[in-house]
């Protein structure tokens, strides 16, 4: 359980927030290797997005670490976290509705961060490449020149991800990536996923089973802001405390 | 509508082909229609009307693309207009002009209220290069300071705009109360000459009004390159979705000061540039009456059209001439009734209107053989239009967390 | 500076420049307590706040006048009429308001802001027509005039410990009415979740148009008390907009108890400030301090911390 472990990614420990009292998440230790799709189950208001909060800097914790590379982003602003290599994905699909799908992956573009840096970003013939080999990931294509307020769900879902992608994130978090598609659109995206965590570790909450069962290289359970089990989906769905928290009451 | 096609085609250019139309027949109503067909004065007029297109092109930024809406843009034009009368006032100020005060040399109001030695901030404005600097430095400086404190701290929406306006009311009262320094509720009056050249005379005036316009379509052209740069695209993702941008790996709030800074350089190139054709500043334009109204020159225009904000600026203040001349009761009632009906009915102001109706208006006429005619911009507020839908349109104001 | 004083003339002044200070607390919680409904429950920018209590005020002027020339009899208790009669007119006024603007604005903050202002414009130009520019005072009645002496040095002024006793008053109400009512609760529910309060069968648009009249009620309320300590004029409302905006939100503006809390730090901080420096830059200092404060803490003192 060392933090230097060069094995692993990234390192939570101990980590606690308090709201007034309330502790949404309390003490978690949570160890990603690199390569790894961790799945975080559990019931509503386990803590599973708090602590995806808390990794990318958007809720403050009041205690522990998380160290990412040997980095303590703890002590980070969110968009230095970004740069240091850690994605994150929304819950609801959160694009620039007012902007193009290609404007959309073009300020996600990892390049002209500073303000006169984007004021000098130019589209270079490499930037147009680079998007347009994402919108061909995340089946975007046709739609390049389409305004995003007009896509499906399930499409902005998929443009999310792409501008994740198009950083080339380390860790990716993804917070219900399929929540609301269709089948079909379950399946596609199971297959972008699976296709996008071959090379970086991925940290997704879901609550679709099935789709754990399909791309998790472990599962943690989470209940009122603890731990509650970890390993494989098989060993998890086993565990009497897991059964008792899902069916229980 | 015009994003898209902005949007579909990347690699157009600086400005569209409606963009430069409008861009060419402001110019040509600017440079050269205005001054051909008004008296010294009247041009003057206009020449002070345009001095606040600065200040609505600078909230075309903040608030139609950022989102941010400073209630205190009259304290950047104050404050760049307050160095730009120091100079003059210093100048107008020699022992041999003001020999029969107590302590000849200073400005009449110092000596008025009994100070006796120029206050050591007031030394410098003797060069005029340094009050050029400082009519941009200074104002820029203290957006600076805001911005840093507001936006590092998250502060934003409502709440910002609250502050802002509390800042320009802070400052009015500083400077009414501080008569000694600043001329008081009088402001600083009675300004001559430039380096002895008489910018009270006509041909000065006129000199003065092309400057105006010349530095006003500096800034048009500056507004244009921000918002067409990535910088420009970031701003309106971030007032849609400021949490994504940042996520994204962007450091929210240096853009928001950015842009904020900007604006506040602009109304304050507006306000010096009100000094020098009016021929006074006074703190009845900084505090928050004429703060907001800048607003609403702003919002009248279009909040998303920097040409629009020039067309605000100058319609809105015709009409306040022309009404507070004739029956001033009614253009109390009138600007109320602009507020109301900008948010409610035309959202978009008069670009809006001048794109949903005017601009496809040759394609229309084209199909039918109705007599065609040439519309007028100026013709485009009369229309009322029904509500645009809010959805898109509205500048997504989160308060702070 | 304290060397001319003697300590028991020291401790007078201090305590004079205290009570000039509860004054402008009850002043600054009156205000508040309408916009504190309003904004800190609805979370709508009323800019017009100003002018619903100017509305109180005039009201209250016309019924001093009334009570002067038909029911001189009754004058001494004209002023309560006046206020209840102000909490209505100015109540409506507020719901009529809601039901034509502010509705259609609630998922636009800063736009309701640029609609109210032009709202309070009218409303200035509306009194200024009938009333005329100039200010006016009302007759405050016999049992109020004079003061009330407490030592040899300190004498406080009867219309100015009514006029606290009075903010007490409203300030309890308006708690009970947020914390205690059914209407309270069906308030707090709405803000909480509209879906949900929906759903249970409140029915939301009322209640915002009532909570929004309440709003206004009670600034009406405060314009009709503020007529005791001074004279209205039409644009008397907007001085008081930047003030009554600060004290809601450092208090926190979705807590009554911080509201209070905040207009007694302010009052007291600018009238002690007062003592030492001239008017303009005690309240240049003090506003400076409370934009200093909400930039270190920009919830406002008085906040939870509550996870999004």
């Amino acid at each position: 359980m060392s933090i230097e472990n060069p094995r692993l990614i990234l390192s939570v420990e101990d980590l606690t927030v308090s709201f007034d009292g309330f502790k949404a998440v309390d003490g978690l230790n949570l160890y990603i290797a690199p390569n790894e799709c961790r799945v975080i189950i559990g019931p509503n208001g386990a803590g599973k997005t708090t602590v995806l909060d808390l990794i990318c800097g958007r809720t403050r914790a009041t205690s522990g670490s998380v160290e990412f590379k040997g980095m303590e982003l703890l002590k980070m602003r969110e968009d230095q976290i970004v740069h240091a290599g850690v994605g994150r994905k929304f819950q609801t699909p959160s694009v620039y509705e007012d902007l193009t799908v290609f404007e959309n992956l073009e300020i996600s573009y990892p390049r002209g961060y500073s303000v006169f840096g984007a004021l000098a970003f130019r589209r270079t013939a490499e930037v147009r490449e680079r998007i347009e080999e994402v919108a061909e990931v995340i089946f975007l294509s046709d739609h390049l020149d389409q305004k995003s307020a007009h896509l499906s769900h399930g499409q902005k879902q998929w443009l999310e991800i792409g501008m994740l992608l198009i950083q080339d994130p380390q860790l990716l978090m993804l917070d219900e990536p399929v929540a609301g598609m269709s089948v079909a659109e379950r399946v596609k995206t199971a297959e972008l996923l699976n296709r996008i965590i071959a090379d970086r570790s991925v940290i997704v909450v879901e609550h679709d089973m099935k789709f754990v069962e399909e791309i998790a290289t472990r599962v943690t359970v989470l209940h009122r802001g603890k731990l509650l089990a970890e390993g494989s989906m098989a060993h998890v769905q086993a565990d009497p405390d897991v059964i008792e928290v899902y069916l229980g009451h | 509508m015009r994003d898209t096609t902005l949007a579909a085609s990347p690699t157009r250019g600086f400005l569209t082909r409606t963009e430069l139309a409008g861009a060419a027949i402001l110019a040509i109503l600017i440079f050269l229609v205005l001054p051909a067909i008004l008296d010294p004065f009247r041009l003057n007029l206009y020449g002070k009307y345009l001095t606040y297109a600065f200040v609505a092109v600078g909230l075309v930024l903040c608030w139609g693309a950022g989102g941010i809406l400073s209630l205190g843009q009259g304290v950047f034009f104050g404050l760049g207009g307050y160095c730009m009368a120091m100079f003059l006032k210093l100048e107008a100020s020699t022992p041999e002009a003001t020999a029969i005060q107590s302590t000849p040399g200073i400005p009449d109001f110092m000596d008025w209220n009994q100070v006796t030695a120029l206050p050591w901030w007031w030394e410098p404005f003797h060069s005029l290069t340094f009050t050029l600097v400082a009519v941009v430095a200074v104002p820029v400086a203290f957006a600076f300071v805001i911005g840093m404190a507001m936006f590092r701290r998250r502060v934003g929406g409502v709440y910002f705009s609250i502050i802002t306006q509390a800042i320009a009311a802070i400052l009015t009262i500083l400077i009414i109360g501080q008569q000694g320094y600043t001329g008081g509720v009088n402001g600083i009056t009675d300004l001559r000459t430039l380096k002895g050249w008489d910018i009270r005379t006509d041909d000065a005036k006129e000199v003065l009004y092309l400057v105006n316009g010349v530095l006003l379509f500096a800034c048009l052209g500056i507004a244009q390159f921000i918002r067409r740069s990535k910088a420009g695209r970031l701003l309106i993702a971030m007032r849609d979705r400021e949490d994504r941008v940042r996520f994204s790996g962007y450091d929210v709030a240096a853009f928001k000061i950015f842009v904020f800074c900007v604006g506040a350089a602009f109304a304050a190139i507006g306000g010096a540039m009100f000094t020098l054709q009016v021929g006074f500043m006074s703190p009845s334009f900084v505090g928050i009456v004429p703060s907001i109204e800048m607003v609403i020159f702003c919002a009248v225009g279009g909040r998303h059209s920097i040409l629009g904000a020039v067309w605000g600026a100058l319609l809105v203040n015709l009409a306040k001439t022309g009404f507070s001349e004739s029956f001033p009761e009614l253009w109390q009632f009138g600007l109320g009734g602009l507020f109301i009906a900008v948010v409610l009915f035309f959202p978009e102001g008069l670009a809006g209107l001048w794109n949903r109706h005017v601009a496809p208006l040759p394609a229309r006429l084209r199909r039918r053989p109705v007599p065609p005619q040439v519309p007028s911009p100026a013709a485009a507020p009369k229309k009322p239009m029904p509500p645009a839908s809010p959805a898109g349109t509205s500048p997504a104001a989160a308060p702070a967390e | 500076m304290f060397a001319d004083y003697s300590w028991g003339e020291l401790g007078s002044i201090f305590a004079m420049q205290g009570f000039a200070g509860l004054i402008l607390f009850s002043v600054f919680v009156l205000m508040a307590l309408g916009l504190a409904i309003i904004f800190g429950q609805m979370g709508v920018i009323n800019m017009a706040h100003g002018e619903f209590m100017i509305l109180g005020a005039y009201v209250t002027y016309l019924m001093s006048g009334l009570f002067q020339t038909w029911l001189p009899g009754l004058f001494g208790i004209y002023f309560f009429v006046a206020m209840a009669l102000a909490f209505v007119v100015a109540g409506a006024l507020g719901m009529v308001v809601e039901w034509a603007l502010i509705r259609r604005l609630y998922h636009r903050p800063l736009d309701t802001l640029l609609a109210t202002w032009g709202l309070s414009l009218i409303l200035q130009q509306t009194y200024r027509s009938v009333f005329g520019a100039r200010e006016v005072g009302v007759t405050v009645p016999s049992w109020m005039m004079g003061s009330l002496p407490l030592t040899n040095m300190i004498e406080v002024p009867i219309s100015g410990l009514f006029v606290m006793v009075l903010t007490i008053v409203i300030a309890a109400g308006v708690y009970l009415l947020l914390y205690r009512s059914q209407w309270g609760l069906q308030v707090r529910a709405v803000m909480a979740n509209r879906t949900m309060a929906e759903a249970t069968g409140i029915n939301t648009g009322r209640t915002d148009r009532l909570t929004f009249g309440i709003g206004c009620g009670v600034a009406g309320v405060a314009g009709s008390a503020f007529t005791m300590i001074g004279s209205t004029g039409p644009t008397s409302g907007q001085l008081y907009i930047v003030d009554t905006f600060l004290v809601v939100v450092f208090g926190g503006s979705a807590s009554l108890l911080g509201t209070i809390a905040s207009a007694f730090t302010i009052s007291q901080t600018q009238s002690f400030l007062e003592f030492f420096l001239s008017g303009s830059m005690a309240k240049v200092l003090t506003l400076l301090a409370v934009v200093g404060v909400l930039m270190l803490r920009p919830q406002g003192l008085f906040t939870l911390k509550l996870r999004k």
